[in-house]
C-alpha cells in the first residue's frame, strides 16, 4: 500500500506504526519521537495496536533545537 | 501584586526554579558551545522545537543529550493556526513526556508577531487538555489578562521582535502588565544584551527567555554569564525598591560642618 510519511508518498509493506519506524531506520523504543496519523497524535502505548491503511498521512517528529 | 514577591526563586505551576533565565537551544556555533553557554547561564528551563525526523541523519539526539539535566519547554514555533499549535504541543508532550509548552502562534513571517485570535483559541484548548501553557504574546495588557483568565501558567510578553535584539521597546506596557497580572511574567523575545535583561527584571518581570542574544554573540558562553548576572542584578534592584527620579540634584554629602574659608 501507499502512505504519506512526512509529506512524501511511500510504499509500505508493514502493518503497524513500529513496522514503519523500523523500515525508516528508527528503533520504536527510541526516546524523543512522536507520531501522528491523519492529524491525530498516536500515543506511544497505542503504536502496536495502530494499523496503517492505504492513503494514511503519517507524521514522525523528533525534538530539535529551538528558541 | 507581585507573584513571587521577595523570594529567591521563579515559581511556575508549582515548581520552583532558582534561575530566572530561560534559554533556547538554537543557533549556537556548535554543540559544545551550546552546552557550555547553557551551563554558564545557570538556566534550568530550556526551549526546544518539534520537527519532522530526518531520515538521513537519524535525528539530532538533542533530547538524549539534555534530558534529566533541564526542564524541557517545547515550543510551537512556526505554527500559524491554533490547530497546528495544538497538534504540535501534543506531539511534543508525547516525545518529551512533559505537558509544558511554550505556545507560539505566529501571525506574520516578517515580524513573527503573535496572532492573538489564534493564540487565545490555542491556549484555551491546551489548558483544557491539561497542558502547562506559557504563551508568547504581545506586550498588550488586555491579551495578557485574557491569557491569565484562560488559565495559563505564566504570560510571556515580547520585548521586541524575535531575534531582533532591540531590547525593551515598551517598558510602560510591561509595567502596566505587571500591575494587572498576578501570574509569573517572563519577557520572551527581543533582549539583545545584559542591560536589556536587567531592565526587564527592574520592571518587575519574573524572568527572561532568550536565545539569539546569547547564541549569536561573539562569545556566547561569556554572554550567557552576562545575562545571568544582569538578571540577578535587575531582580535585586527591583526587590530593593529604587529611588524616585528627580529633575534636580540632591546633595549626598552633609551640608552641615562645612569649613569656612
Amino acid at each position: 500500500m501507499e502512505i504519506h510519511v512526512n509529506g512524501e508518498v511511500t510504499t509500505f509493506e508493514g502493518e503497524i506504526i513500529p513496522d514503519l519506524l523500523i523500515v525508516r531506520g528508527f528503533q520504536p523504543q527510541q526516546s524523543g519521537l512522536a507520531v501522528a496519523v491523519n492529524g491525530a497524535v498516536v500515543s506511544r502505548s497505542a503504536w502496536k495496536q495502530t494499523f496503517l491503511n492505504h492513503g494514511d498521512k503519517v507524521e514522525i517528529v523528533q525534538i530539535v533545537r529551538g528558541g | 501584586m507581585i507573584s513571587t514577591a521577595l523570594e529567591g526563586g521563579l515559581q511556575i505551576a508549582g515548581k520552583t526554579f532558582s534561575s530566572r533565565l530561560l534559554i533556547g537551544t538554537s543557533r549556537y556555533p556548535n554543540q559544545q558551545v551550546m552546552l557550555d553557554a547553557i551551563s554558564a547561564s545557570g538556566a534550568e528551563i530550556i526551549t526546544v522545537s518539534v520537527r519532522r525526523v530526518s531520515f538521513e541523519s537519524g535525528g539530532e539526539g538533542i533530547f538524549d543529550l539534555l534530558r534529566g539535566k533541564y526542564q524541557f519547554l517545547p515550543n510551537t514555533a512556526g505554527c500559524f493556526t491554533a490547530r497546528d499549535a495544538v497538534i504540535t504541543a501534543e506531539l511534543a508532550r508525547e516525545a518529551l513526556e512533559t505537558n509544558w509548552v511554550k505556545l507560539e502562534v505566529i501571525g506574520d513571517e516578517e515580524t513573527l508577531f503573535p496572532d492573538v485570535e489564534e493564540l487565545l483559541k490555542a491556549a484555551e484548548e491546551l489548558v483544557k487538555k491539561d497542558f502547562i501553557v506559557l504563551p508568547y504574546c504581545n506586550d498588550d495588557p488586555i491579551t495578557c489578562r485574557k491569557l491569565q483568565a484562560i488559565g495559563c501558567a505564566a504570560v510571556m510578553p515580547l520585548a521586541a521582535p524575535i531575534g531582533s535584539g532591540m531590547g525593551i521597546r515598551n517598558p510602560y506596557n510591561l509595567r502596566i502588565i505587571r500591575e494587572q497580572c498576578s501570574l509569573p511574567l517572563i519577557v520572551d523575545a527581543g533582549v539583545g544584551t545584559a542591560s536589556d535583561a536587567a531592565l526587564a527584571m527592574e520592571l518587575g518581570m519574573d524572568g527572561v527567555l532568550l536565545n539569539t542574544a546569547v547564541a549569536g554573540a561573539q562569545n556566547p558562553v561569556r554572554m550567557a554569564k552576562a545575562m545571568k548576572l544582569g538578571i540577578q542584578g535587575g531582580r535585586l534592584a527591583f526587590e530593593s525598591g529604587r529611588i524616585p527620579r528627580k529633575l534636580y540634584a540632591t546633595a549626598s554629602s552633609p551640608s552641615e560642618g562645612m569649613v569656612d574659608l
